[in-house]
């Protein structure tokens, strides 16, 4: 069957296998051979290679509710689970995921293998910090659990480990208890860059943060861009109760059966972005309650489930990167230059200020700036984007990875400084390396 | 309300039982496989099922269906719905020259079925009300070279519940007959799968709505039935050269 990633680009055939149990994952996992690649699929959210191989063991089977501790404020559940499941089961009860991103379609196991970030890393971290342990099985089909303080190294190794250590079968995750869905946001104008690193070093405080930036823009207006500042709403602070506030809201959009013309994607953006900046310039600044789901997932919400069909047939590439901050400004300034005069970015990228990263081997975040872009496919996006890489390397950044479908070996060893002990832990538990994507065979991981 | 459901680890039934879950009803389950069970009965109770029990149970050793179905009511007292959902789909070269393998999947489609019914029809009579659900497939409508076994069987089914509708009926007992489409579920692993297949998540909430609603039958999701009689109203001589 032809698979690829969110971005559409590349495409791969592979046989897809969909294990109902653990007994049936593991006669999957020790019948594989050394010759072709076996990787492990969650939703598909990611936006290259990462989960692409010869064989792909699907999760979505895996998708129980083991255990909720009210008390300790905790969820055990199969990888194939997705976090809108979770927040469908824990919203109507007070709870609410710590970590979420852009969308909510992706899968525990997912978000455990890339360790994703949301709006909110500069004060919670990423998604792995409040995992509290996870079940792996690995290339011998045994189960190991894996924790903080069981297993360590191969916790750190896997959580981040884009699935390459072994799979992931279940996991318990820490919840933040919540008294309401509403989201206290916040939004600020910014006319440039320097204006909108500041407002985000000035409310680091503020629990959620993140800047939209038009990417096409030059000059003086380099950088020009939108602040969102969230706060959950303390329901007894405010007016309402708390029982019409914790509810659960499905938004399903329709799917599209065919790719539209890429510049469809630009105009949408670009109207987007246009309205909200000149509505928001007028007003100075602007505050409001907002649903959960606008604040966290407008991309879940534009009435269309398949909106990566809107870049057209030939698919998208994503390109994001961290830069530490001291060096930030400067290296983010020299890609917008790039980006901007050579025409091709998309209208539209997302700025955020990470905090400190953690212990897992190859996660994405550390203190700085992270900043997302998307390319159209075309031909001539490739080169450019190796000329960003350089950008990146000089300033001590690196590239994500369950975003990428194109960097080097070289430009992601120089990147993850932790490469060759997670190569070794990765070859203690899979020395014949069953577990590879097309991605880490590209990177040099397997 | 409380509702027993046989097949319980199918792909269909799971995602019919979390829908029965999330209004906090109470539920019992049947199938074969015990960690499979298990491990459902903990995802029923996290998202909010009263009380969930269970029963292992091969459905092809029919003289266990009795204590099987005690057990439900024994657990939920009166039973407002059984669901039946187990099935297999049979490898079709394999059971067209081999009969013993045709008996077998007769069994498990066809046979067994009736068996549970039998059982079931006079639970529901002496309760004097509830809902009989049983899923058969669009296969049963028209029999068709790849699948006429499987189909066969299905149809036997369809064919009983209609004259068992008749029977339960004065009792206040609805029986309903669920023609699934094409699925995808561990059932149909490995097919290539095209614009006509359905998510058992769909395929459940069609089930549900329509035992909510005391249907008859129900095609899920429903163009199926627009599918099926147009596949039926081909004239047999040409029927009979295609090979779909
Ligand atoms: C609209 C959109 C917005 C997004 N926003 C953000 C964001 O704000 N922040 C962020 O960090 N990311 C974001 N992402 C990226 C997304 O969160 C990650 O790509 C995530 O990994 C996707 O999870 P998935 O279940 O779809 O995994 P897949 O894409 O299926 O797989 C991703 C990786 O995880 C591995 N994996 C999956 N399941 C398992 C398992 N059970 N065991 C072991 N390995 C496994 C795969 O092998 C692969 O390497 C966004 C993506 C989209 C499409
Ligand atoms: N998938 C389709 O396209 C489709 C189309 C039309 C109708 N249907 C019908 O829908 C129903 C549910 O199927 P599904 O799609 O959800 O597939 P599924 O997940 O494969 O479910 C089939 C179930 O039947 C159980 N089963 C088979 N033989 C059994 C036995 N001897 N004893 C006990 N249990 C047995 C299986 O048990 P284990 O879990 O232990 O294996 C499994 O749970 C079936 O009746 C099927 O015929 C399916």
């Amino acid at each position: 069957m032809e698979v690829s990633g969110w971005g559409r680009h590349p495409v791969t055939t592979a046989d897809i296998l969909e294990p109902v149990d653990s007994e049936m994952l593991k006669k999957i996992v020790t019948a594989q051979k050394k010759s072709d690649s076996l990787i492990c699929r969650g939703a598909g959210r990611s936006y290259g290679d990462s989960s692409l191989a010869d064989k792909i063991i699907s999760s979505r089977f895996l998708d129980s509710f083991l255990e909720l501790n009210e008390t300790q404020n905790t969820i055990r559940c199969g990888a194939g689970v997705s976090l809108d499941a979770i927040l469908k089961l824990c919203i109507p009860r007070g709870l609410f995921l710590k970590v979420v991103p852009g969308t909510r379609y992706v899968s525990v196991g997912g978000a455990i293998a890339a360790d994703i970030h949301g709006k909110n890393h500069h004060v919670d971290g990423s998604f792995c910090n409040h995992v509290q342990s996870i079940s792996l099985m690995l290339a011998s089909g045994e189960i190991f659990f894996c924790s903080e303080h069981e297993n360590s190294e191969l916790f750190h190794a896997s959580c981040g480990g884009m699935g390459l250590t072994g799979i992931i079968v279940d996991a318990t995750i820490v919840l933040d208890k919540i008294s309401s869905t509403s989201i206290q946001q916040q939004s600020l104008v910014a006319n440039n860059l320097r204006e909108c690193f500041d407002l985000l070093e000035e409310n680091n405080s503020s629990k959620y943060s993140v800047a939209w930036l038009d990417c096409l823009s030059r000059g003086n207006e380099l950088g020009r861009s939108m602040v969102f500042l969230g706060e959950h709403v303390d329901a007894s602070q405010s007016k309402q109760n708390s029982n019409s506030t914790l509810k659960y809201r499905a938004s399903r959009g329709i799917n599209i059966p065919f790719s539209t013309p890429g510049f469809l994607i630009n105009k949408l953006s670009m109207s987007i972005f246009n309205k909200t900046y000149f509505n928001l310039k007028k007003a100075g600044k602007q505050k409001s309650n907002v649903n959960y789901n606008s604040f966290f997932f407008p991309l879940d919400n534009i009435g269309i489930a398949n909106w990566n069909k809107l870049y057209g047939s030939k698919g998208f590439v994503q390109y994001q990167f961290v830069i530490p901050s001291d060096a930030a400004f400067e290296g983010i300034q020299q890609v917008l230059n790039k980006v901007s005069s050579a025409g091709k970015g998309s209208f539209l990228s997302v700025l955020k200020k990470f905090g400190p990263e953690n212990k897992n081997l190859l996660s994405f975040p550390k203190e700085g700036y992270t900043l997302a872009l998307d390319f159209k496919r075309e031909e001539q996006i490739f080169p450019l984007l190796d000329e960003l890489d350089q950008i990146i390397l000089e300033h001590d950044g690196r590239i994500y990875l369950t975003k990428d479908a194109r960097m080097s070996e070289a430009v992601f060893k120089a990147g993850y400084s932790n490469w060759e002990d997670f190569l070794k832990i990765k070859t203690q538990f899979d020395p014949s390396c069953i577990f590879a994507s097309k991605q880490s065979n590209r990177l040099g991981l397997s | 309300m409380n509702i027993v459901i046989i097949g319980a680890t199918s792909a269909i039934a799971k995602a019919s039982a979390r829908i029965y879950a999330e209004r906090n009803e109470s539920l019992f389950l049947i199938a074969r496989n015990e960690s499979r069970l298990v491990e459902l009965c903990s995802d029923l109770k996290v998202r909010g099922a009263k009380s969930v029990g269970t029963a292992m149970l091969d459905i092809n050793k029919f003289n266990e269906h009795e204590k099987a179905l005690d057990s439900a009511a024994e657990f939920l007292g009166s039973i407002d719905i059984a669901l039946i959902c187990h099935g297999s789909l049979p490898n079709q070269q394999q059971v067209e020259i081999n009969f013993k393998s045709a008996q077998k999947e007769i069994n498990t489609n066809g046979v067994s079925v009736i068996s549970l019914l039998t059982i079931l029809s006079e639970k529901f009579i002496t309760q004097g009300h509830g809902t009989i659900a049983v899923i058969t497939s669009v296969a049963g409508d028209r029999g068709r070279q790849p699948n006429y076994v499987y189909g066969a069987a299905k149809s036997m089914v369809s064919t009983y519940l209609q004259g068992l509708r008749g029977r339960l009926f004065p009792h206040k007992v609805n029986i309903v007959d669920i023609r699934p489409g094409l699925v995808d579920s561990p059932m149909t692993a490995g097919m290539k799968k095209g614009a006509l297949w359905s998510s058992p998540e769909k395929v459940a909430s069609k089930i549900v709505k329509g035992i909510d609603n005391g249907k008859h039958t129900i095609y899920a999701p429903a163009y199926w039935r627009l599918i099926m009689i147009i596949v039926c109203a081909f004239p047999e001589f040409i029927f009979k050269r295609l090979k779909f």
